[in-house]
């Protein structure tokens, strides 16, 4: 359902027109527009937007771990078009419990550093993603150290002892 | 003693040419090469495997990681204007453009505040005096990696007297910080006007000197021209920002596209070339560095009068007479050092231009004098992820050429 706010806006009308049931919300807060995309409609809604809506720039991809929060993570996507500069954010809310969503590699290729990024510090994963593994942290490295319940300090060190 | 393959290969080949027998398959003549993470031209911790064919990379992965230094959680237990000494560490030669960054989004967040026109042409020519400071290091250590070493003393020599400059303002010679929440860290000293003056009017000739060292070197031509070219749609799907597409053709510059800090008042050309080899590069980082010092002599004769910090008490630090003086100021003072200040919930992205591309910061704020979760779109992250496409089929001695062309600085891919 598109929010009031941005009925005006060109992109999120004509994605809504196309799927009219990937939009689950949004806001133009700071007039930076923000939809929140059905999770199973995330790969077809980054198409359409590349593809027809001109975004054909993805900034970034990242997360925010609203912990104990349920469902916990939000998944941002940072698009940015050349032909007008404009930019758009897209969200996906995803599950405590196994988060994963579809990849958007097939998409844009620069998904894939992105993904495995926030793979690497949240712990969500990514369905059809080509290669995802650790990419910051050592392949070894147990746990997630931008999850909210991960302590800066980490686990392996103790300082109280000492 | 045990002859590498490597050898063996080499002989096989050479016998075979001499003898006219067939040539050893292709496979006996590939190897793997660890380059990195300690290498001289990967300019910092960036390991690359490289599969060979002889001398052709047949596949390149990069493998990054090495720096990291979790800055992005660390702002999470820092109050906000505690942040900003993080943001310099991000991207050591261009923290101006970090502390910006950084400081826009913030200020976006905040919504009531306004930063006065003096604050905002200082903090334009701060951080133009810190893509200068960027690109001279670019400059002196790429032409150093391809053989011609001279440059690489001249560019230091004027990269000094920039750092002389940022200390005069900052106390700080590199780690600035100088770009705070609500304007700047200090006013600016006196006789800045002389020490930037003198600089910068002298700059254009010293890029000259550069070009001419260049230009006219047969070597740096042949080692440049037609190397580390990608398709302009690859790159631009593979999220690489900043000088390195504007060398494609693509006339993207944030500065002029999504103005920020009184950038729209200034005049400058965006240097856009076609070539999209590492020759193209070099010609639009020296278009570049001639449009920085336009834009920073703009600001040296037309910088405003008034504040340097916008008129919110409760958000920038009193001065320091007035906090031994009135209570009020004492009081905002010590709520401001102890607790912090509380920034509305809410998430802003703000991007700006860094020497190297696009520098966005998502910032979540939950209501608390602490960042919820700051996300750096670091401008090396995106770019690195063309080292597949610019090196795989190319000869190993080019990956140099093509890697220093990209010009990251690893602490801004691994945070």
């Amino acid at each position: 359902m598109l929010p009031d706010q941005l009925k005006d806006h060109p992109a999120a009308a004509a994605l809504d027109a196309r799927f009219p049931d990937a939009i689950a919300g949004g806001h133009a807060e700071h007039q930076e527009p923000t939809l929140f995309i059905a999770p199973a409609r995330i790969v077809d809604a980054c198409r359409f937007l590349k593809n027809e809506q001109g975004f054909v720039r993805l900034s970034g991809i990242t997360a925010v771990d609203w912990h104990p929060n349920d469902p916990r993570f939000e998944v941002v996507y940072l698009l940015h078009s050349l032909a007008n500069h404009t930019r758009l954010r897209l969200k996906c809310w995803v599950a405590a419990a196994s988060p994963e969503i579809d990849s958007v590699t097939s998409v844009w290729r620069s998904a894939d550093w992105y993904e495995r990024e926030v793979f690497d510090m949240f712990g969500v994963g990514f369905r059809n993603h080509p290669d995802l593994r650790r990419i910051l942290m050592p392949s070894d490295w147990q746990g997630n150290p931008l999850r909210k319940d991960y302590p800066v300090h980490g686990y392996k060190y103790s300082y109280k002892n000492e | 003693m045990r002859e590498t393959t490597l050898h063996t290969d080499t002989i096989t080949a050479v016998e075979a040419e001499h003898t006219g027998a067939q040539p050893p398959e292709t496979s006996s003549r590939r190897m793997t090469l660890n380059m990195g993470p300690q290498h001289p031209s990967t300019h910092g911790v960036l390991r690359v495997v490289l599969e060979l064919d002889g001398e052709t990379i047949l596949k390149a992965v990069p493998d990054i990681g090495f720096l990291h230094t979790g800055i992005e959680k660390e702002c999470e237990v820092k109050t906000w204007q505690q942040v900003v000494t993080l943001t310099d560490r991000v991207d050591y030669l261009a923290n101006l453009s970090n502390n910006l960054v950084y400081a826009l989004a913030v200020e976006k967040l905040i919504g009531d505040i306004e930063i006065p026109p003096k604050a905002q042409w200082m903090r334009v020519m701060m951080a133009e005096l810190s893509r200068l400071n960027s690109h001279l290091v670019w400059l002196g250590t790429h032409a150093l990696d391809i053989g011609a070493m001279t440059v690489f003393f001249y560019c230091f020599r004027e990269r000094e007297d920039i750092l002389r400059i940022l200390e005069m303002f900052s106390g700080q010679r590199m780690m600035t910080s100088y770009i705070r929440i609500g304007g700047l860290a200090l006013e600016p000293p006196r006789g800045w006007q002389q020490a930037v003056g003198k600089f910068i009017r002298a700059f254009p000739s010293k890029v000259d000197e550069y070009e001419e060292l260049l230009d006219s070197n047969p070597i740096w031509i042949r080692r440049t021209q037609g190397v580390g070219i990608a398709p302009i749609e690859e790159l631009l799907d593979l999220g690489v920002t900043g000088p390195m597409i504007r060398a494609a053709g693509v006339n993207w510059d944030i500065r002029k596209n999504e103005p920020y800090s009184s950038y729209d008042k200034f005049d400058f050309e965006v240097p856009v070339k076609t070539g999209n080899d590492v020759f193209a590069r070099y010609r639009v980082r020296i278009g570049e560095m001639r449009q920085s010092a336009r834009i920073i002599v703009q600001a040296l004769e037309g910088m405003p009068e008034g504040a340097f910090q916008a008129d919110a008490p409760k958000i920038v630090l009193p001065e320091r007479e007035k906090m031994k003086t009135q209570m009020e100021a004492l009081i905002y003072h010590f709520k401001i050092v102890t607790e912090g200040f509380r920034v509305p919930a809410g998430e802003a992205y703000q991007a700006v231009e860094s020497p190297r591309g696009e520098i966005g910061y998502y910032i979540v704020s939950d209501g608390t004098s602490k960042p919820y979760r700051v996300f750096m779109r670091t401008p090396s992250f995106g770019n690195l992820q063309a080292i597949p496409a610019l090196l795989e089929g190319r000869l190993l001695a080019d990956s140099i050429a093509s890697l220093g062309s990209m010009d990251f600085v690893l602490g801004d891919v691994d945070r």
